[in-house]
């Protein structure tokens, strides 16, 4: 009868462990709580009713009773809290060697773009056992990325890159909804998270048409969109140098220092003179309203892929070198 | 009942003065109080319609009884008629007008005028929001998130918007009126530790309304200029930050809530003290944790935002403070337990409703921990996990109270007693259809179901009927009050001035009491809940 009945969606991810021990324990300790209340009710009610006990016994209150019942519950209360704002903490901090996929959210569809160029839309596959980070952002209203099976949810803004990130543990179809209302189809705005083995997933990935990486497309925008006339690979240049750049932390003109992450990119691009690289003029121009979500994205691939060297071209002193070494 | 027949013929508020300019330039506490019943009822109902739509469209995983537009349009009137029209002034503006003067043994609030010129605003709010909704609907949820309600919107979000506004100034102004007579009008001898622990909670909420009702009114002001004038101060393509938006509407939002249970909270302390016969166990703790959840209330309103891209650590600290409120709420449900204890307990229909407060007040809050837990609330937040915890409390706790209240004080208002019988069914209704109704949201939510969605995957659709099969057993726990209270006006028992034998100020005037409240001030010799010293009189009334 469960089988057709189910009380929990399927755990695919590694976090659908830890979110439903933590859940079970509360559903544990809620329903204890709740018929203690329940039962007291229902045993004062009936022991109590006036034919039997026509004249009540005046009682003031108890100072030890009301410290037991503020003190029990705010320990108990603190157990969960410390449980829950771990899994949180983990969930914050997606590990340095995750796959990256891009998500594009519009009304009413998701466009996903992986590192190597390839698209889907309303799909997103992914292989069994590997850390994916999502990096996202939405082109019009406020929508959320939520894969029950996963036990994950984030929100995705307009303006902003949010991530997220899970490790599916298990292959099958997995609903992607949209937990954000987003006007009229926020209920056809869903999809399917599509796990699959590692071959299965390469093969999947090599059938696919791409027209190059994200980052060699970012690459190739970086040119055409004339950053790469001020942002030189040497120390010439109008602008920043931009390699190895990212997660780094940037001294601001303003002696502020900030962390170099995907929002703090999109952010000068978007509007460069919110936080200008110290020793460098607020003379660059806004691509408000020039650049694209999926184009921004491919930017900053590019630019996050100047970051890692590997091996080769080291001395980044050569514009050609970095946008290459993508091949994860 | 020769005393009954006499209080029929003396006068009352009620036949003081006849016509319909008698009650709408009328400055009287208790008339205003009836009519805010009449209002907020006719609210109540259009709010169930667009509830029982939403029901029946979820009946069937596609969408096919209205379309996505009709059906968006449905839940965010259901929530804004619900929250803004019925619910925040449920307690305090029917309840609480009529009883706070009552109570304290005054002749009436501070500002008379002004408490009426707070129910015009009201009309004036409701009926701009209802032509908004007449005239095409608005489709945001009630929630006005931003950059959609601002601009992508096609709907009549400024007329919304601009009654909700309206209505707000007549929250503030009822708040202002409760703050200053609890302070300034109090009979002598009612000192704090004498005030009846329905004034507290009244009170508690009263500060809420008055520092919490203006940001909201800001805030929606806002999206009107933004939406109209092209402001850049929540869409990010005009510079904005939607995010600030949600922290503006939640500093409001959140602690509305508290608006909403708090005065409940107050009407279950007068109910459980006077069937038990007992003071109430605690009365101190009772009395600070309404004004502690007040306060704390005001600290936690983003931990509607926990997936919304704030930052760990403000989450950790919105996430711990929430955790905090939920302490007084649970010392309240203990203190009203303990005083059951040793009682002399009587099953009349408000007890009823009071005990399915308790039980189902006491669901809403835990389920409201499960929210606080920040790695479940990722899983679990905008599912139908979040619409069964908040129904539990604002429906099973907050709308219990109201229906227990109007049971407790229908003689005092009216000078009729409902029928117990009918009333008892209702009661019972009331509650298993409630359960049935909401209960498999919560198995719903975790499933990953989530809220607001026209169609859903046809796994969640026994669930689904289930929550539907609830809802018309509500209706029906709905419908009956509403036959019976009309037909207890005509046909009803006369009411004594005391009906439950209970202790507090207004039960020693008559039923109804006449319009200068009681013919000599009150002068108050004895502690709240005295009932120790109060005869015990032979049930006259009721079974």
């Amino acid at each position: 009868m469960w089988k057709n009945f189910p009380l929990f969606p399927e755990r695919a991810s590694a976090w659908a462990w830890q979110v439903d021990g933590l859940y079970f324990l509360l559903v544990a300790v809620s329903a204890f709580f709740t018929l203690l209340i329940f039962a007291l009710i229902f045993f004062f009610a009936v022991k109590y009713r006036r034919s039997v006990h026509p004249h009540a016994v005046q009682i003031e209150g108890s100072l030890p009773l009301e410290l037991t019942w503020t003190l029990i519950p705010l320990g108990i209360s603190m157990v969960f809290f410390a449980w829950g704002s771990l899994i949180y903490f983990q969930q914050a901090r997606p590990p340095k060697d995750a796959m990256e996929v891009y998500a594009v959210a519009k009304q009413w569809m998701w466009k996903f773009e992986y590192e190597g160029g390839q698209r889907d839309i309303n799909e997103l596959h992914l292989p069994v056992g590997r850390d994916v980070k999502m990096i996202m952002s939405s082109q019009d209203v406020i929508h959320s990325f939520y894969v029950p099976a996963f036990r994950i949810k984030a929100d995705v803004l307009p303006g902003r890159f949010t991530t997220t990130w899970f490790r599916p543990t298990k292959t099958g179809t997995y609903h992607l909804f949209c937990a954000e209302y987003c006007g009229t189809e926020h209920s056809g705005m869903i999809g399917q998270v599509i796990v699959m083995e590692p071959a299965a997933y390469q093969a999947w990935m090599s059938g696919g048409s791409s027209t190059g990486t994200l980052a060699s497309n970012g690459q190739q925008l970086f040119q055409q969109l004339g950053c790469s006339t001020c942002h030189r690979f040497d120390t010439q240049g109008r602008g920043p140098n931009l390699a190895g750049v990212f997660g780094k932390p940037v001294m601001l003109d303003d002696g502020r220092t900030v962390v170099a992450d995907e929002n703090y990119l999109r952010e000068s691009i978007l509007n460069p003179g919110a936080k200008v690289v110290s020793g460098f003029k607020p003379i660059m121009p806004t691509f408000q309203g020039q650049v694209s979500e999926e184009n921004l994205m491919a930017l900053v691939a590019y630019v996050k892929s100047l970051a890692q060297p590997q091996g080769k071209g080291t001395d980044g002193n050569e514009a050609a070198a970095p946008g290459a070494s993508n091949t994860q | 009942m020769a005393t009954a027949v006499q209080t029929v013929e003396r006068e009352n508020y009620l036949n003081a003065n006849y016509g319909i300019k008698s009650w709408l330039l009328t400055t009287d506490h208790k008339r205003i109080a009836m009519l805010y019943l009449i209002s907020i009822t006719a609210m109540f109902w259009i709010g169930g319609f667009f509830a029982m739509m939403i029901r029946l469209e979820l009946l069937t995983p596609a969408g096919d009884l209205v379309s996505s537009d009709t059906y968006n349009k449905l839940f965010t009137m259901h929530g804004i008629v619900m929250v803004f029209f019925f619910l925040i002034p449920s307690v305090p503006a029917v309840l609480g007008n009529f009883l706070i003067p009552l109570m304290v043994g005054a002749k009436d609030l501070a500002f008379p005028r002004v408490n009426l010129l707070s129910w015009y605003l009201y009309m004036a709010g409701g009926i701009t929001a209802l032509t908004a909704m007449v005239t095409g609907g608005v489709d945001t949820g009630w929630t006005f998130y931003t950059p959609f309600s601002t601009t992508y919107s096609n709907t009549h979000v400024i007329g919304a918007a601009v009654g909700i506004f309206i209505a707000g100034f007549s929250s503030i102004l009822t708040g202002l009126n409760f703050i200053i007579t609890i302070h300034r009008m109090r009979a002598p001898g009612m000192t704090w530790r004498r005030l009846p622990l329905f004034c507290w909670s009244n009170y508690a909420a009263a500060l809420i309304m008055v520092l919490g009702t203006p940001v909201i009114a800001i805030t929606l002001l806002l999206v009107a200029f933004e939406r109209a004038f092209h402001i850049g101060v929540f869409n990010p393509q005009l510079g904005g930050d939607p995010l600030l938006f949600q922290h503006l509407f939640w500093f409001y939002s959140h602690p509305a809530v508290y608006i909403m249970i708090l005065p409940g909270m107050g009407v279950i302390s007068e109910i459980v003290t006077c069937f038990s016969r007992k003071r109430v166990f605690g009365y101190e703790f009772v009395a600070l944790a309404s004004i502690a959840i007040a306060v704390l209330g005001f600290l936690v309103w983003a931990h509607h935002m926990f997936v919304a891209g704030i930052s760990v650590y403000a989450a950790l600290v919105f996430s711990l403070l929430s955790y905090l409120v939920a302490i007084p709420s649970a010392v309240k449900v203990f203190n009203w337990t303990a005083t059951m204890y040793k009682g002399s307990i009587r099953y009349n229909t408000p007890m009823l409703y009071a005990f399915g407060f308790i039980g189902l007040f006491t669901v809403g809050g835990l389920t409201g921990v499960f929210l606080a837990s920040l790695g479940i609330d990722v899983h679990v937040t905008d599912t139908y996990f979040v619409v069964a915890h908040f129904h539990y409390v604002m429906v099973g706790g907050m709308v219990m109270a109201y229906m227990a209240g109007l049971h407790f004080w229908w003689p005092k208002m009216t000078g009729r007693m409902y029928p117990e019988g009918w009333a008892k069914l209702s009661a019972l209704l009331v509650f298993v259809g409630f359960n049935t109704t909401f209960f498999p949201q919560f198995i719903l939510g975790y499933m990953g179901s989530p809220r607001r969605y026209h169609a859903y995957p046809p796994e969640f659709q026994v669930l689904n009927v289930l929550s539907t099969a609830g809802s018309s057993i509500l209706a029906v726990g709905y419908v009956l009050p509403m036959i019976y209270f009309l037909w207890s006006l005509r046909y009803g028992e006369p009411a004594p001035p005391n009906p439950w034998n209970a202790v507090g100020l207004e039960w020693m005037t008559s039923s109804p009491p006449p319009t200068h409240n009681f013919d000599e001030t009150p002068v108050v010799t004895w502690e709240a809940y005295d009932y120790e010293n109060q005869p015990q009189e032979e049930v006259t009334i009721g079974h």
